[in-house]
């Protein structure tokens, strides 16, 4: 059977507000994705459009498809909280895989600029359990608060060995022409920021954005026609896991080291391989653990890879050189694609001052909820 | 009556354990067990996906438990507006459950710390709601 390989990469400008419809939002994506192919809007069959729907407008993919010209082909809303994207690739992967289609436009987009930070707090935390987790006032931040606490008291890292990841995740922020936030952060402005949930403050966490995000995916012969430089899909993992009182860890997320298994075994490589990677800090903490939960570092020696700055281009394993999402800003269902923009650009040798020279392997690891998700992809030149 | 008065805010009324609530005014916080399998739930269920039966016995959760983790909230959803900080925690007790909840505003912030000793215990909320909350041992 063909390979599958991603043909075209594309995002908006992340912004805490984009002064536009979803579906002229959408289309910045779209468009940067497809410049360049030999392909045009009607050879894409199908398109998934990955969104958990923080605009008004329900059901986007009607109105996204037809904005981007991809009616009368079928189309599909994958909702799979913040790795709605990642799920969508796998979604593509699999139609071009089984046969049914040959080039499939996963687009991802959320709107949240339309509800007040205390709004967004409230629907994120009424995609934990209704009846038993959202009435205590349980938010995102809390969520990974409670994993910081708990790594923070088995492990012995402090508050400052977290503010190194947005240290560093600041530090190519800056240099991101499409990121929210655009400035290099001093560990003084970060441990001096407002505490959110403790012990993470402000500045440990991402915001919410508006953006969008778009992956061409096409079949192997056709992408080898269609593309420049076609990255292949080689590991695919994913994996959920319970509510917090079923937690059988709280150091480390069960889901992402499952996802991780998966991924590294049918790309057939093992965490040493990776060249960059593009990791979900929606929190710092987040980052050690995915680190740890991806077999970059052991368990509980996560904070020490960012000490030694072995995550920064030129270490060992450069991570996040887009910044991540402390930087970015976190349109849920477009960050998926929009980490995955990244790893491709990168292998392509595309992506300019945080380039890494030479990168032939790239891993994507993005989770949805606080571990309740994760979708972890490997791509390779 | 059953989920409308539980907790802070509730998003659901309707629920076949609604029981829950009715012993949680008794004083009692109880979770369900499987009488085929064994298998115990928190939060309970009224159904055993393991066995496809729905035959369940409840179980009061009275032994000690110890703080799992926990993170002190100033920034609260809509609804909470006012009511923070409240501190949200994972408590594990001896009937082999984890619980998620708040822990209660009798405990000193200093004197929180992952490892102290637990019990779970209902407890009545202004206007007429009704929650469970950890409290020092």
């Amino acid at each position: 059977m063909e390979d599958v390989a991603i043909v075209g990469v594309g995002q908006s400008n992340f912004s805490r507000g984009c002064g536009a419809t979803i579906s002229e939002l959408c289309f910045e994506a779209f468009k940067e994705a497809m410049e360049g192919l030999e392909t045009t809007a009607s050879d894409i069959d199908a398109s998934i459009i990955c969104s958990s729907v923080y605009d008004k407008q329900r059901s986007p993919e009607a109105e996204v498809s037809e904005y981007l010209n991809l009616t009368p082909n079928p189309t599909f809303n994958i909702e799979n909280a913040c790795c709605a994207s990642s799920a969508g690739l796998k979604v593509a992967w699999s139609f071009i895989k089984s046969g049914l289609h040959k080039v499939v436009a996963v687009i991802g987009l959320e709107k949240m600029s339309g509800l007040t930070s205390r709004e967004v707090a409230e629907m994120m935390g009424r995609a934990y359990d209704i009846t038993w987790e959202s009435p205590f006032g349980y938010t995102m931040p809390a969520g990974y608060a409670m994993y910081a606490r708990a790594y923070m008291a088995k492990y012995g890292i402090t508050e400052e060995q977290l503010a190194k990841v947005r240290v560093k995740n600041s530090y190519y922020g800056a240099m991101n022409p499409k990121a929210t936030y655009r400035k290099a952060l001093s560990l003084d402005d970060i441990l001096g920021s407002e505490v959110v949930a403790s012990p993470l403050k402000k500045f440990d966490c991402c915001a919410n954005a508006d953006g969008s995000s778009c992956l061409i995916v096409a079949r192997g012969d056709i992408a080898k026609k269609i593309a420049p430089i076609p990255i292949w899909v080689t590991g695919l993992g994913a994996a959920s896991d319970t509510g917090m009182s079923g937690r059988q860890s709280l150091t480390s997320l069960k889901c992402a080291k499952e996802a991780a298994k998966q991924a590294y075994e049918m790309a057939g490589i093992g965490p040493e391989d990776v060249d960059v990677a593009e990791v979900h800090d929606c929190f710092t903490i987040a980052e050690i653990l995915a680190y740890e939960d991806l077999g970059f570092a052991k368990p509980g020696e996560g904070a020490r890879l960012v000490d030694e700055g072995q995550t920064y281009v030129g270490g060992r394993i450069p991570v996040n050189t887009d910044g991540g999402l402390l930087s970015k800003g976190h349109p849920v269902g477009a960050t998926g694609g929009s980490q995955i923009r990244t790893i491709v650009k990168q292998l392509r040798e595309e992506f300019g001052e945080a380039q890494v020279k030479g990168a032939k392997i790239g891993l994507v690891h993005n989770v949805g909820g606080v571990g309740h998700y994760c979708s972890v992809t490997i791509l390779r030149r | 009556m059953g989920f409308e008065k539980f907790g802070v805010v509730s998003h659901t009324t309707k629920s076949k354990v609604a029981d829950f609530v009715t012993y949680l005014e008794e004083g009692k916080v109880m979770a369900t067990r499987c009488r085929k399998c064994g298998t115990s739930y928190f939060p309970p269920k009224t159904d055993c996906p393991k066995c496809l039966l729905s035959d369940m016995e409840w179980f009061e959760i009275k032994g000690n438990g110890k703080l799992i983790t926990y993170t002190i909230v100033n920034y609260g959803p809509a609804g909470f507006e006012g009511k923070t900080p409240y501190t949200l925690a994972i408590g594990e007790f001896e009937e082999g459950i984890k619980i998620f909840g708040l822990l209660s505003r009798d405990i000193e912030e200093g004197d929180i710390k992952v490892g102290m000793g637990l019990k779970v215990i209902p407890v009545k909320l202004p206007d007429n709601r009704i929650c469970y909350e950890f409290q020092k041992v």
